[in-house]
Formats: structure tokens, C-alpha cells, sequence
């Protein structure tokens, strides 16, 4: 499979593609995280198989950006945030968070940062204010300004406060993880790792959260990683898009840089569905196949 | 200074979201006093059937003081297999917070708890018995609880780490422990009529000692210092399952975070 990369260093050709607009070049920007030949196994199953969860992937995105992981289930984009999340230790390699490393600097790490999973991971008994102010309190903020700022968080992803004293069981999938959302802000990270935030959402909720986040991107100083799976959401939201198969992040760049490049150099329509195929040699068909068949091997 | 508030921050986080949980299933927790007030009366009323006084004070003062230091127990040891099962324990060890911090909340909160808990059940128990408690000690019974206390937190600091290894047999490993110690403590009789191994065993719970202890001052109007056999093992087992238990807890989390076993499953 041709994917159009240096193949020593794995990341898109740095010439401009045809069709992309000349950009004016602007400084460089502080470095929010630097990864560094990151690698991560895993040993799975009774016969203790090792699998490469992350295979040496090094990243770098600057401050303020919006960099998006984007890959099919089972292809490591989980295990990079919580890798960068001080949830899981390297193998090899090295991670910095605004120039602290994630294992030697953990607690300040653990400072500038908060996560956003894939299922909103709550007391579910608990209110949303009582989560909120559990959590505000483990980062070290007063609760009476835990309260405002959740308040302000929530109204503005709409949930009233009259919502705030109700069990979150009681609400929608939707509503629950702009509670997670508004608990990761609540407690003003510098770098924001939002792990499939609108997988399972209703459509409207989806879109709320990606509002939010392009928010978030247009109002406030904030660094994001956003995996995703869903292609669209990634070329809406993300500056810069890395993708991941197998643990390698294979090609990235800009949104508008990668569909140029399958459109120049490989004759297809520019959209990130051709991009995905292009680069992880694979359609959406044969990631279920395989998925369905390491469900197998797993049984 | 700065640090030392901020950890006590911490723990009082835990302590309150253990208090909104409670508050939340309110439900439960009164479930769970009267099958704790059902199951002391039951095994009680074995001695009073017998019309044995003594017998009566011996299962009564097993049944409280084994249902306070199981409370404290469960409520340490399990903390981490709650957040397994509410899915927050990635959450809670992504927080800048110390570890010991987060174990003195769960652990105040599980002292605070068991001390209601136990009262509530002993109150029942001296209304139905009209229990005479005239000899007592309570001096001697205060002593030897704060001492069991401190090393049941220990213990049950080390076995929170069993969940945090084993994601799925973790918790039961936890309950087995805890069926062993009140097997081998003598909470309904006395240790010296276990077989041999069993008496080996019983040397290494805290409960054995409170239990001795406790009996003596309650029954017999004993004082700490006539019951210095009893003190120094749990004294030392307070020195060293508390940083014993850091340590392993310790050690745990590295383990969990290099194998992947903070990840929610199941």
C-alpha cells in the first residue's frame, strides 16, 4: 500500500499539496505536549500474548491547539490519552506536559490537566453539583466558587441549575456527559484530553458538544486532544488531525492538508473517509471484520 | 503547611462524598441496620436462652465490636472496588491528590459510619437485655477499640490493593479475608477452642486482641494496664499495618498502571 509517508519518519510530506492555500507563516508556539517514541504492550488473553497497544509514536502539539487522534476502535487512541492522562506508564519513550514529564512529574502533570472519557463516569447517585464538588474539591478549589463556576459551566452546555440537585442516573446520556465535560473544565486545565466525547450522544447532543468545544477552541486559551472515530467531527473541530492504526500514528496534518494529499497523489476525492482508507489501508468493512474477530480470539 | 491542607482537603472530599452516597441510598443503609439489629439479637439470644449472663455479655460485645471492625473493614478495603464499579477510579487516580489522603478520607468516614452503626445496634441491644454494665471499664474498652481501629485501617488499607490487582476476583479476595478474621478472632467464642492452625492464625488479627481486651474491661472491670498482653500486639500491628499498607498500596498502583488494571472493566 502506497500511504504517500516518509517511511523512517511516518508523517505526512512537508511540501504543500496541491490545491491548499498558501499559509502565512506564524511564529512557533509554546509545545503543550511533546511525545517521544511513546510505546505501550499490553499482555492479553490466558497465554499472556503481548500486543503493541502504542508503537512509537512521537507527537508534538503546540498551545492552544486542537489536535485530533482520529482511528478505529481497538487502534490505541484510548490508550494515548490515558498514557498523556498519568493513568497508565510507558514503556519507552517520553511524554511531557508543558515541559513536565507525565512518570517524574506526575502531580504537576496531574495539575494541568483533566479527561473527558467516553462514558461519563460518575457516582450516579450523586447529583450533578455533588460529583462537580467532589471533584473540585480533589483539585483543590473552594466550594463556593466549585458551585459558580459549575453553574456557569452547565448553563452554558444548557442544563439549568434547578437539574444540579436531581441523581444523574436520572438524566440523559447526552446530559450526563456535558456534566463530564463541565467537570473536566471546572477545574481550568491547560490541556484538555477529550476521549470520544460525542460517541453514543443523540445527534442534537452530539452537536451541543462540538459547539462547545469549537467554544472552547474560539474563546479561551485551551489546549485539546480529541480522539475520535467519527471523521466529520474530526475534520469540524480539530487544527490537525493524527491518525492511528495499530498503535502507529501513520500521517497527520491539517484537515484540509491530508485531503489534498489523497486527492494530488492519489487521484481520489479529498474527503477524510478517503483519507482514513488511504493511509490505514483499510475500509470501515474490514476494521468490524477484524474487531470481530479479536471479539473471537478474546472468547 | 500548605500541603498538609490541602491533603486534608482531600480527605474531607472523601468523607463527604461517602456522606452524600449514604445519604443516597438511605434506603440500604437502614436495610442494613436492621438485618445488623436482627443478626446480634439472633446470636444473643443464644446466650439468654441458656440464661447464662456471662455467655450474654461474651456474644454481645463479639457481635458489636466484630460488626464496628467489619464496618471499617469493608468500607476501606472496598473503596477501591466501589470506584471500579461506578466507573470513577480512573478519575480519582488521575486527581492531584496523594494517596494517603484519599485512604485517611475513606478511612474516617468508615470510623464516623461504624461508630453510629455500632451504637445504634448496642443501644438496641442494652434496652433489650437490660444489660448490667456496673463493673465495667469503658476506659479499658475505648483504649482497645481506638487500637483495633487503627490496625483494622491498616489491614484494610492492604487488602484495598486486592481490587486494584485482581479487577474481577479482587473483591472477593477482600471477602474471603474477611470471613478468615472472623473465623479465627474469637467473636463468638472463645480462640482457645480452635484447632491448632487455626489459633496460629488468630495471633495475626487485631480482632482476636480487641476482642480479649474489650471482654475484660466490660466484663470484668479489667484496666489497660492489667491487660498488656493484649496492648503490645496491637500496638505494634498499629505501627505496622498502616505504612505497610501505604507501602503496598504503593506498589499497587504502579502495578495497575503498568499492566492497564485501572481501566473500568466489569
Amino acid at each position: 500500500m502506497q500511504t504517500g509517508l516518509d517511511p523512517e519518519l511516518k508523517t505526512a510530506p512537508t511540501s504543500q499539496p496541491a490545491g491548499v492555500a498558501d499559509a502565512a507563516p506564524r511564529a512557533p508556539r509554546e509545545t503543550a505536549l511533546l511525545a517521544e517514541h511513546v510505546t505501550k504492550e499490553f499482555r492479553v488473553g490466558r497465554k499472556k500474548r503481548p500486543v503493541k497497544a502504542i508503537n512509537n509514536v512521537s507527537l508534538r502539539i503546540e498551545r492552544g491547539e486542537i489536535y485530533g487522534v482520529l482511528g478505529a476502535n481497538g487502534s490505541g487512541k484510548s490508550t494515548l490519552i490515558r498514557l498523556f492522562s498519568t493513568l497508565l506508564t510507558l514503556d519507552s519513550g517520553t511524554a511531557e506536559i508543558f515541559g513536565k514529564d507525565v512518570q517524574r512529574d506526575e502531580m504537576a502533570v496531574k495539575q494541568m490537566i483533566n479527561r473527558v472519557s467516553v462514558d461519563a463516569a460518575f457516582f450516579k447517585k450523586l447529583s450533578p453539583f455533588e460529583n462537580l464538588a467532589y471533584a473540585a474539591k480533589l483539585y483543590g478549589m473552594p466550594a463556593a466558587s466549585a458551585r459558580t463556576e459549575a453553574i456557569r459551566i452547565l448553563a452554558r452546555l444548557g442544563i439549568s441549575e434547578k437539574r444540579l440537585g436531581r441523581p444523574l442516573e436520572q438524566m440523559s446520556r447526552g446530559m450526563q456527559q456535558k456534566v463530564a465535560i463541565a467537570r473536566a473544565l471546572l477545574t481550568s486545565p491547560i490541556l484538555l484530553l477529550m476521549d470520544e466525547p460525542t460517541t453514543g450522544l443523540d445527534p442534537r447532543s452530539k452537536l451541543e458538544v462540538q459547539a462547545f468545544v469549537e467554544e472552547l477552541r474560539d474563546t479561551h486559551d485551551a489546549t485539546i486532544v480529541l480522539t475520535t472515530h467519527d471523521m466529520a467531527e474530526a475534520e469540524r473541530l480539530c487544527d490537525r488531525i493524527g491518525i492511528i492504526d495499530g498503535g502507529r500514528i501513520v500521517v497527520e496534518d491539517t484537515p484540509d492538508h491530508l485531503k489534498a494529499l489523497v486527492a494530488s497523489d492519489h487521484g481520489l476525492e479529498p474527503t477524510m473517509e478517503n483519507v482514513f482508507m488511504t493511509f490505514t489501508g483499510k475500509s470501515l468493512d474490514d476494521d468490524l471484520d477484524e474487531e470481530k474477530s479479536e471479539d473471537e480470539e478474546e472468547e | 503547611m500548605a500541603m498538609l491542607t490541602r491533603d486534608l482537603r482531600a480527605s474531607m472530599a472523601f468523607v463527604e462524598r461517602n456522606f452524600n452516597l449514604t445519604k443516597r441510598y438511605w434506603g440500604w443503609e437502614v436495610a442494613w441496620l436492621i438485618y445488623s439489629v436482627a443478626g446480634a439479637l439472633s446470636v444473643t439470644l443464644i446466650g439468654h436462652s441458656l440464661g447464662d449472663e456471662q455467655l450474654l455479655l461474651v456474644l454481645v460485645i463479639g457481635t458489636i465490636f466484630w460488626s464496628y471492625l467489619a464496618i471499617v473493614f469493608e468500607f476501606i478495603g472496598e473503596s477501591v472496588q466501589w470506584e471500579r464499579w461506578e466507573g470513577t477510579l480512573e478519575y480519582t487516580f488521575m486527581a492531584p491528590i496523594r494517596r494517603h489522603a484519599q485512604l485517611l478520607g475513606a478511612a474516617l468516614y468508615a470510623v464516623i459510619f461504624g461508630m453510629i452503626h455500632t451504637l445504634f445496634v448496642l443501644a438496641v441491644l442494652v434496652a433489650f437485655f437490660e444489660l448490667d454494665l456496673s463493673q465495667a471499664n469503658f476506659a479499658t474498652a475505648i483504649a482497645f477499640t481506638l487500637l483495633g481501629t487503627v490496625s483494622f485501617i491498616g489491614i484494610g488499607i492492604a487488602a484495598s490493593i486486592l481490587p486494584l490487582m485482581y479487577v474481577e476476583r479482587g473483591a472477593q479476595m477482600v471477602f474471603v479475608l474477611q470471613s478468615v478474621l472472623l473465623l479465627v478472632s474469637g467473636v463468638y467464642y472463645s480462640v482457645e477452642i480452635l484447632p491448632g492452625w487455626m489459633q496460629f492464625l488468630s495471633q495475626f488479627s487485631p480482632a482476636t486482641y480487641v476482642l480479649d481486651g474489650v471482654r475484660a474491661g466490660l466484663i470484668e472491670g479489667a484496666s489497660v494496664g492489667d491487660l498488656l498482653d493484649d496492648v503490645w500486639p496491637l500496638l505494634i500491628m498499629a505501627l505496622v499495618f498502616i505504612p505497610a499498607g501505604l507501602w503496598a498500596f504503593g506498589r499497587a498502583e504502579r502495578y495497575a498502571k503498568r499492566t492497564g488494571k485501572l481501566k473500568r472493566v466489569g
